[in-house]
């Protein structure tokens, strides 16, 4: 089965990615590109980084821009997919949603009414479980957004490993962050996953932050040889 | 031990991830669990297990529905059965109800019409159906939505389908079926 998986350059996105390519074709990339910051839809930092994520999968992506708007963000959405459908025969979409009943329903509809497959590979499954895979798939992930209490600027551009799992799960325990960032606590980018045929270098970034939200942003960066 | 039947059109499908792992990981909880794949389960399987779950399956996969001779067991069983979204779209056709189109997506209100051990009060539950069942009379409804019976009960045997995903939202039912021996 031909797909399409929806990517924000994320660890959710990128995993769910891994997950299809394990069992089908992964035919090429869709990406939403949201003017608005707080879109209730699509992941926002550094996503003018999936195009050099692309590269290094060696997949082709549909880029699609749209001004965020709720619910009319999800017509943008719907028309990339139908171009995907059209451009990649594909016949099925792929998500990186985790709890999030408002996406999963919403993707799900679009699906139906363009007669696609939609899989949600990560759907419902432990956070702790899934920032474990990332780890054991050696997935190289930093943190490039943080936006909750009591999360500041010093988490940027921190790689994810054992000891930063740890500390998001304490978080979990003592303030109910959601480890995994399903409430938009964080957002992530991943540089390097086993799909990957080279690996993503930043050279160059800068880091806006205010009290408990912060963006690392990825101003330049090259593909290097794994 | 519980058996949960993966009822994805085929073995090691991408929607194993998502319909049948967020089941086990409630359930193993409770108890000792075996997964097997609706093709792949023998009478051994349905003679050693103590309860089984039919698990949900993609939006467009409806391959299980026209495959009616590969769950005559369903009718033989004394076992518990809970049969989840396609699991129980399964159990109807098994039992010669009738399919019809019926599509709802996303949080849906659920009314509660009988006193019943799995759930009590009318709730939200996370639906994903493109087809509802005809209850024939060897069935009660336990509950419906706005649209179609969502819950129901065989008469006389412990077979029970749910057409929600519990395992999404009210996750407590799975676990009170399980309860059920």
């Amino acid at each position: 089965m031909r797909l399409g998986v929806l990517f924000s350059g994320g660890k959710d996105s990128t995993l769910a990615l891994n997950y299809a390519s394990e069992k089908e074709e992964v035919a090429c990339l869709i990406t939403i590109a949201s003017e608005n910051k707080e879109s209730y839809m699509f992941h926002t930092p550094n996503i003018e980084i999936t195009s050099l994520q692309a590269q290094a999968l060696g997949l082709p992506q549909i880029t699609k821009i749209t001004k965020g708007e709720k619910e009319k963000e999800l017509v943008d959405l719907s028309d990339a997919i139908a171009y995907a459908k059209k451009e990649y025969q594909i016949e099925g979409v792929v998500t990186g949603a985790i709890e999030s009943v408002y996406q999963a329903e919403r993707v799900q509809r679009i699906c139906y009414h363009l007669g696609l497959w939609c899989f949600n590979p990560l759907w419902k499954h432990d956070q702790k479980a899934l920032l474990m895979k990332l780890l054991e798939k050696k997935f190289k992930v930093i943190i490039s957004g943080v936006f909750a209490y009591p999360l500041d600027e010093k988490w940027l551009g921190k790689q994810i490993n054992t000891k930063l799992i740890d500390r998001l799960l304490e978080l979990q325990q003592k303030y109910g962050l959601s480890p995994s960032g399903e409430g938009g606590e964080i957002e992530t980018t991943v540089l390097d996953a086993p799909m990957f045929k080279s690996k993503i270098e930043i050279t160059e970034f800068s880091i806006e932050a205010q009290g408990n939200c912060g963006l690392f942003k990825i101003e330049q960066a090259r593909l290097v040889p794994k | 031990m519980i058996l949960i039947i993966d009822m994805n059109w085929k073995n090691d499908a991408l929607g194993f991830y998502e319909f049948v792992l967020p089941i086990a990981a409630i359930a193993e909880k409770m108890d000792e669990c075996t997964i097997k794949h609706y093709l792949e389960v023998t009478s051994h399987d349905l003679k050693q297990c103590n309860s089984i779950i039919l698990s949900g399956t993609a939006l467009k996969d409806t391959t299980t529905l026209s495959q009616p001779d590969k769950f005559t067991w369903l009718k033989e069983t004394e076992k518990p059965v809970l049969g989840i979204c396609a699991g129980m779209e399964t159990i109807a056709v098994a039992y010669g109800m009738q399919l019809i189109k019926c599509l709802e997506i996303g949080m849906t209100n659920i009314i509660s019409l009988k006193d019943n051990p799995l759930f009590s009060t009318d709730y939200k539950a996370y639906s994903l159906h493109s087809y509802c069942v005809e209850p024939t009379q060897d069935f009660e409804v336990w509950a419906k939505s706005s649209k179609c019976a969502q819950a129901i009960k065989h008469k006389n045997k412990k077979i029970y389908g749910i057409l929600f995903h519990p395992e999404v939202r009210n996750q407590e039912i799975i676990k009170r079926f399980i309860e059920i021996r």
